[in-house]
This record gives structure tokens, C-alpha cells and sequence, in this order.
């Protein structure tokens, strides 16, 4: 049979139906349709794909399985290396990770890695298994956030035998998982659920538990925890600093996705925490967020726009958000950038006033400089202005303990590849080291981590 | 779950409940507040840790009835219990090496301020306190704060017991009369701190607020709490919630706390099972 040019598309809402409601746009594959995509992988010797996975998925091999019908067999393997695949199956930047490399794709469209996991995940989600606990036979280790990063060092602890414990800040385990990312793009369902296969697994959950606050870390210590995994995030907004960010109306897109995802204000007010947006939206920035929070506007009714200082090649999102808020009707003012957000007597916003960019040499991010273009200032009505600009990494536990260092833009200063901080015992990893990246990413670290606080008790017994 | 295992009607729209959380009444120092969520549904709201109890392991709310939550709130009983309880959140208030420090409180204030008079009285200053509120009925905390206090004098706009005016009157005669004091710390309604900050920058004394603006996560992480304090974004629920009075822009802060107040009203009407009567209902 010869290879089919093109993936296997996948089935989705329509984009006129799906901005009326939060439920999921990919609609993920039917078994077909994954059995037609899996024919569509080689089954390389020399997989060029799993150098593109952080967590190093055997990507062929589970591939494999699912062309055989092996589905149990194929989640088995994704599980061995990736205790979140549903998730990953859905956020996943595939297209500069697997299956940039995938050879299908230097010809044609590479296989649908991505989605293949995705189904794989579903299908073991649908059989709905319990998980047996494993026996806790060494020490006590805590982890600090259950964002992704958290979540898979705690996983791989508790299957090497570590009784854990995650401390959470917020009252739902997740992190950005469940706070920032929307609804339609991963169900908080089965955020849930791939929470709660770690819980069976034997993890235990500490809510409503701030490190640095409720506990420091050093009195985790004197608690009886040997080691401890930091994965706190990159949790603080970042404004512009231009005038007017104060006004009623402004959100930093932290607390705008939070009161929509976490909160869920969209089924104000049987849920009770408001969110309030006009007429007419305006998001500056262009990755992920700014995509999650433009088409959440879309979404909860207004008219929605992206402001992004460079221009669509220079954007961050992924390929495939980008598409997504196309397709729904959010409107694109590329290579401008606001400069002030003017409000009325009552102090809300009632205007943005942007300036044209043009893109200059290259900076140290190797992307070219945006620079303003004197003279193009323009003003659009608005009702709400979303700050999606980046986040910086949460001081509060570096600021309750000092012996942990950092870097000056905040990120803990990490002394190699597993995440050792310059506290004996503590280690770190996620967004926390890196500054605002990916899930899957965050989820390595926490890998490395694990291996390395393992490899830290071993030999201190 | 955190169960209440007191409960007490100040005034007539003000509470006190008391509340087990054995971890955040380890920690907690006068100036902490919490978070709560009362059920799955509700919203994350601060209050004031107003008093702790470590051996029992129990932390003290007290708060007015204002929107759906605290009203909501209100009607909790004792063996309730509450969700979600996350703290001690902010920084706490500094309260050594003072020597003379006058506390005023208006309304609910009061409730929050209590805790600082008795730590500032503890750590060995003389304590002046001044408390006020619309009408006598609605004053609260009199025998502990006279407790707390070197001296207490109390207001209520009506005149119905004690001075007849306002706290700021109270508090610029003792600035009159006592040129040592070297703090005034002021908790209220925005528009009585602000007179606070004005009056004390008169008398060139230090004045400390403590802002209530609206919050989510009360970790830093979402920055809708944030104010304007000396030119400067500063966000409440970690830089704060105390800020040097004289710095506050007051204006600000009043502006963006009425920004949810026709949500306010929507979610009070939500309940159509009570025919609409402000959620006064027991029926969810
Ligand atoms: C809106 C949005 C969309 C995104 N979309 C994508 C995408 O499509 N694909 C992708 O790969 N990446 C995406 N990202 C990035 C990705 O979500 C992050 O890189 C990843 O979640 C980082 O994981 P983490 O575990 O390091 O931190 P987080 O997910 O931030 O988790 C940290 C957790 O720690 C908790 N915490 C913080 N401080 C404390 C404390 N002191 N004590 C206890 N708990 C604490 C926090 O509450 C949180 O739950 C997106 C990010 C956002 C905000
Ligand atoms: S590189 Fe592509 S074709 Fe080869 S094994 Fe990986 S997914 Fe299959
Ligand atoms: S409440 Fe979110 S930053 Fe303060």
C-alpha cells in the first residue's frame, strides 16, 4: 500500500458550533481512523523521531502495538516512559519535537505521532482500569507543586519506591494543566484522571498548601522528608508597564484563564467567581496563552483580537492553536504593539493605542528585533485588554529559603542536568528552572529528578 | 475539610466563626490572612486572620456580610465545614521595638485591627486605640480591644455611643497630644484609611493600612489584587496586605473594588428556588 501523503485528519468541531461552547475542539481519532495512520509509520531501525521526545517515548514501538491491536501492550510502553500521555497527546508542540524529525515528513507530512498517543491514552482512559498501589519500601520524599513537573517526579518516586507527598498551593492538583490551559483545548477531566492514576499509584496529595508559607521547606525537612522536588512554575504575570495597566478591564492572562479554568466563570453564576469581558477583547503576545486567553474571549462572547510586537513566523504557539484561532475568527494585528490602554472617568478601559513595528537585526533570542515605526500610533475601541506577555518564575519558596539560589530573573539556579539546587538534598525542575516553556519539558525534568534524588538516598544509606 | 467549631453574631451582619486548621494555626502571625472556598462552586475570597489558637489548633474569622460569599458564609453553623482553607497568606506586621502606636479600626476593620493592637500590646508598647462604626450596634470587640489597650476610645457616626463623628477626629486630637507616637496603624473602609494616611502625613507620624483589595489564587500568581503603592504595582497579597499609608493610591484602590459589582447583584438573584431574596435561602 503506498504511504498516504497527508495524516489522518482529525475530526473536529466545527469552528462556527465550537465558539458557542467550551467543550473540546479535536474530537480526537475513531479506531479507523488510528489504525489508518498507524500503517502510515515505517517502523524505522533508527528512529529518527525519539530524539525529539524529551521523555523519550519508544515512539515505534508503541506504533507497533497499535497496528497489531495490541492497544493494552501499546499503552503499557507510552506509560514507561510518559505518566501524562492524554495530556501530552493534546499540548504537545509535536511539530518541533518528534515529528520535526519523523523521515515521513521530509517528504510528506510526518505521522501523527501526536495523535496516535492521544488515542492510545484515550483508549486506556475508556477502559477505565484501577491502578495497583505500589509499596512504599524506602524514604519519605516531598514534592512542591503538582503542575506537570511535579506530578512525574512524584509518579517515578513512587514506583521506585518512595512514599511522596505533593504539596499543592491551589485546591485542584494540575498547575497550569487545570488553571491556564482552557477547557476546549484539554478537558479538566482528564487532568483529573491522570491525577488520579498517580494518587492509586500511591502519591499523596496535599492541597491548599503553600511552601513558603504554611511550611518552609527547611521544616519539611525537620518533618522527616529526605529529599525535595521543587516544581513550582513560572506563576507571576508579567505586565508591559505602559499606562493604564491599572485600569478595570486590564487582566494579566493568568487571571483571566485562572477565573475561567479553575474557577470556572463561564458557568457564572451557577459557579460564582465573575469574569468580565466586553464587546470587544484585545490580547497582546503570541504563544499559547495568548492564544488560550483570545479564543476563551471568543468563546464567552466578544470580539477578539491578538496584538503581537513581531510577526507570525516569530510567533511562540503552537502551529496548530494558531490555526485554531484563525479558524474561529480571532483577528490578527501582527507587528504592532500597545503603548498605552486608556480608560473613562469611572476608570475602565475604553481604548488601546498601539504603534506599528517593523523587525530589525536579530537579538540574543536569535529572533529579529521588533522595532517601533515613528509616527504609525493608531487607537481601537476595547472593553478588555489580556496581558499574555510571559510569566516569571514564583519567588516565594527562594524568598522563605535562602540557601537556594537564583538567577537574576528569578529561575533557582540548578548545578546540572538533574536539577541539584544549591541546597543539599533539594532538587528543581520545570518551569520553575527553565522560565515559561512546555509540559513535556517540565515533565523531563521531573524525570531526571527523580532518578537523581533516588540515586541521592541510595547512597546515603 | 476545615469544620467551624464556633460560631458568634457580633452584629447584627457581622460573624465570628472559629475554624480548625491545625497547620495554619501553627504559623500564622497577627497581619496573615487566609483564603477560603466553601464549596465547589464558590469563589475564593480573603479574610483576616483575626485570632489563633496553636494549642487547639484553631484560627478565628470575623467578617460583615457584604456579597453572596460572606453572606453565604454567615449561614454556615457550627459543624460545618469549609473546603478549601489555604494560609497563612501575606506578610505579617512587624510589631517590635515600637514605643507608642495608635490603632484605629472602622467597621469591620475593627476585627482585623484587633489582632495587631494585641501583639503591639504584647511586644510591650502603650497602645492607643480608637474604634468606630455607623451605630452603636455594629460595634465590636470592645472588651478585648480595651484589653489589648492602654486606652480605648470609640466612635459611631450617629452618635449613638461615644464621640458623636468620626475615628479621625479621635485619632487628631491623640496626635495633637502625644507628639511620640511613632506609629498609627489604620484598617477600615477605604475612604477612613485614606483620612488616616492624610491626617497622619500632617503630623509627618507613620501610618500603615491594610488593603483588602479582590483576590484569586493570593499568591502572586495572577496580579488581580495589585495596587499602586509609591508610584509603583505592588500585588496585595504578597507585597502586602499592610503598605505605607502615605504611599497608597486610595483612589485607585476604591475604583477597582467595585469592579464586579453588578456580577454582585447577578449572582444574589441567581437563586430562583428563594424567589430571588439575596441568596438568604438554605436551599443550596
Ligand atoms: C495558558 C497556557 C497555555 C499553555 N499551553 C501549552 C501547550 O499547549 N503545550 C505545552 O507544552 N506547554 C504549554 N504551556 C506551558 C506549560 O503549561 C508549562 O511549561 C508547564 O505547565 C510547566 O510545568 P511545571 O510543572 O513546571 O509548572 P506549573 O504547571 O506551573 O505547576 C506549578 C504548580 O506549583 C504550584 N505552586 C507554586 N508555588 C507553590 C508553593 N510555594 N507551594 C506549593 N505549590 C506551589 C502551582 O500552584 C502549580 O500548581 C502553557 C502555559 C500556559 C500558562
Ligand atoms: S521517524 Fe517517523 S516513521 Fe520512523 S519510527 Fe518514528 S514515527 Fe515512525
Ligand atoms: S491574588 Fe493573585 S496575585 Fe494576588
Amino acid at each position: 500500500m503506498p504511504l498516504k501523503p497527508t495524516k489522518t485528519p482529525m475530526p473536529e468541531q466545527d469552528a462556527k458550533e465550537r465558539i458557542t461552547n467550551f467543550t473540546e475542539v479535536a474530537l480526537g481519532y475513531t479506531e479507523a481512523d488510528a489504525l489508518a495512520e498507524a500503517e502510515r509509520c515505517l517502523d524505522c531501525k533508527n528512529p529518527l523521531c525519539k530524539q525529539g521526545c524529551p521523555v523519550e517515548v519508544p515512539i515505534p514501538e508503541f506504533i507497533r502495538e497499535i497496528k497489531q491491536q495490541n492497544y493494552s501492550e501499546a499503552v503499557n510502553i507510552l506509560k514507561s516512559k510518559n505518566n501524562l500521555p492524554a495530556i501530552c497527546g493534546r499540548v504537545c508542540p509535536q511539530e518541533s519535537q518528534c515529528e520535526q524529525y519523523c523521515v515521513v515528513g521530509k517528504k510528506n507530512e510526518p505521522v501523527g505521532i501526536g495523535r496516535l498517543e492521544r488515542w492510545v491514552a484515550d483508549w486506556d482512559m475508556a477502559r477505565d482500569m484501577q491502578t495497583e498501589p505500589v509499596k512504599a519500601t524506602k524514604g519519605r520524599v516531598a514534592v512542591v507543586g503538582a503542575g506537570p513537573a511535579g506530578l512525574t517526579a512524584a509518579a517515578d518516586l513512587v514506583r521506585m519506591g518512595y512514599k511522596v507527598t505533593i504539596f499543592e498551593a491551589f485546591h485542584e492538583p494540575g498547575g497550569v494543566l487545570i488553571y491556564g490551559i482552557p477547557e476546549f483545548r484539554l478537558p479538566k477531566k482528564i487532568v483529573k484522571r491522570e491525577v488520579d492514576y498517580i494518587r492509586q499509584l500511591g502519591a499523596e496529595l496535599k492541597l491548599n498548601y503553600v511552601v513558603g508559607k504554611t511550611k518552609t521547606i527547611d521544616e519539611l525537612f525537620a518533618d522527616g522528608y529526605e529529599a525535595v522536588f521543587v516544581g513550582t512554575g513560572a506563576g507571576l504575570p508579567k505586565f508591559m508597564g505602559i499606562p493604564g495597566e491599572n485600569l478595570n478591564g486590564v487582566y494579566s492572562a493568568n487571571e483571566f484563564l485562572t477565573r475561567v479554568n479553575l474557577m470556572k466563570a463561564y458557568r457564572f453564576p451557577e459557579y460564582k467567581t465573575p469574569v468580565q469581558v466586553g464587546k470587544r477583547v484585545v490580547v497582546v503576545g503570541g504563544g499559547n496563552v495568548a492564544m488560550d486567553a483570545a479564543r476563551t474571549a471568543l468563546r464567552l462572547g466578544a470580539e477578539s483580537y491578538i496584538v503581537y510586537r513581531r510577526a507570525e513566523e516569530q510567533m511562540p504557539a503552537r502551529l496548530e492553536e494558531v490555526h485554531h484561532a484563525k479558524e474561529e475568527g480571532v483577528q490578527f494585528k501582527l507587528l504592532n504593539n500597545p503603548i498605552e490602554i486608556i480608560g473613562d472617568d469611572k476608570g475602565e478601559v475604553v481604548a488601546i493605542k498601539c504603534i506599528a513595528m517593523e523587525l530589525g537585526a536579530p537579538d540574543e533570542s536569535g529572533r529579529r528585533r521588533p522595532i517601533e515605526k515613528a509616527g504609525s500610533e493608531w487607537i481601537m475601541e476595547v472593553d478588555n485588554v489580556v496581558i499574555a506577555i510571559g510569566n516569571s518564575p514564583n519567588p516565594l519558596i527562594p524568598k522563605s529559603t535562602p540557601d537556594i539560589e537564583t538567577t537574576k530573573w528569578g529561575t533557582i539556579v540548578t548545578k546540572d542536568e538533574d536539577g541539584l539546587t544549591t541546597k543539599d538534598g533539594v532538587y528543581a525542575g520545570g518551569d520553575i528552572v527553565t522560565g515559561a516553556a512546555t509540559v513535556i519539558e517540565a515533565m523531563g525534568a521531573g524525570k531526571k529528578a527523580a532518578r537523581a534524588i533516588d540515586k541521592y538516598l541510595s547512597s546515603k544509606k | 475539610m476545615y469544620k467551624i467549631i464556633r460560631k458568634e453574631v457580633l452584629a447584627p451582619t457581622m460573624k465570628l466563626i472559629e475554624v480548625e486548621a491545625p497547620e495554619i494555626a501553627a504559623k500564622v502571625l497577627p497581619g496573615n490572612f487566609i483564603i477560603f472556598r466553601i464549596d465547589e462552586k464558590g469563589e475564593r475570597v480573603p479574610l483576616t486572620v483575626a485570632d489563633f489558637d496553636r494549642n487547639k489548633g484553631t484560627i478565628t474569622l470575623i467578617f460583615q456580610e457584604v456579597g453572596y460569599t460572606t453572606k453565604h458564609l454567615g449561614r454556615l453553623e457550627v459543624g460545618d465545614a469549609l473546603l478549601d482553607l489555604v494560609g497563612p497568606l501575606g506578610e505579617h506586621l512587624p510589631v517590635e521595638g515600637y514605643k507608642k502606636v495608635i490603632c484605629v479600626g472602622g467597621g469591620s476593620g475593627t476585627a482585623l485591627l484587633y489582632p495587631k493592637a494585641k501583639a503591639f500590646h504584647e511586644a510591650g508598647a502603650e497602645v492607643l486605640t480608637i474604634t468606630g462604626a455607623r451605630t452603636q450596634e455594629l460595634l465590636i470587640l470592645i472588651d478585648e480591644l480595651k484589653a489589648a489597650s492602654n486606652e480605648l476610645f470609640i466612635a459611631t457616626d450617629d452618635g449613638s455611643f461615644g464621640h458623636h463623628g468620626f475615628v479621625t477626629d479621635i485619632l487628631q486630637e491623640l496626635l495633637e497630644k502625644h507628639k511620640d507616637v511613632d506609629e498609627v496603624v489604620a484598617i477600615g473602609p477605604v475612604p477612613m484609611m485614606k483620612a488616616c494616611a492624610e491626617l497622619t502625613k500632617k503630623y509627618n507620624v507613620h501610618c500603615v493600612v491594610s488593603l483588602n483589595s479582590i483576590m484569586v489564587d493570593g499568591t502572586g500568581m495572577c496580579g488581580g489584587c495589585r495596587v499602586i503603592v509609591g508610584g509603583e504595582t505592588k500585588f496585595t497579597c504578597v507585597d502586602g496586605p499592610a503598605f505605607d499609608g502615605h504611599q497608597v493610591d486610595f483612589d485607585d484602590l476604591m475604583r477597582r473594588l467595585v469592579y464586579y459589582r453588578e456580577h454582585e447583584a447577578r449572582v444574589q438573584e441567581h437563586h430562583e428556588c428563594c424567589g430571588g431574596k439575596g441568596g438568604d435561602c438554605k436551599c443550596h
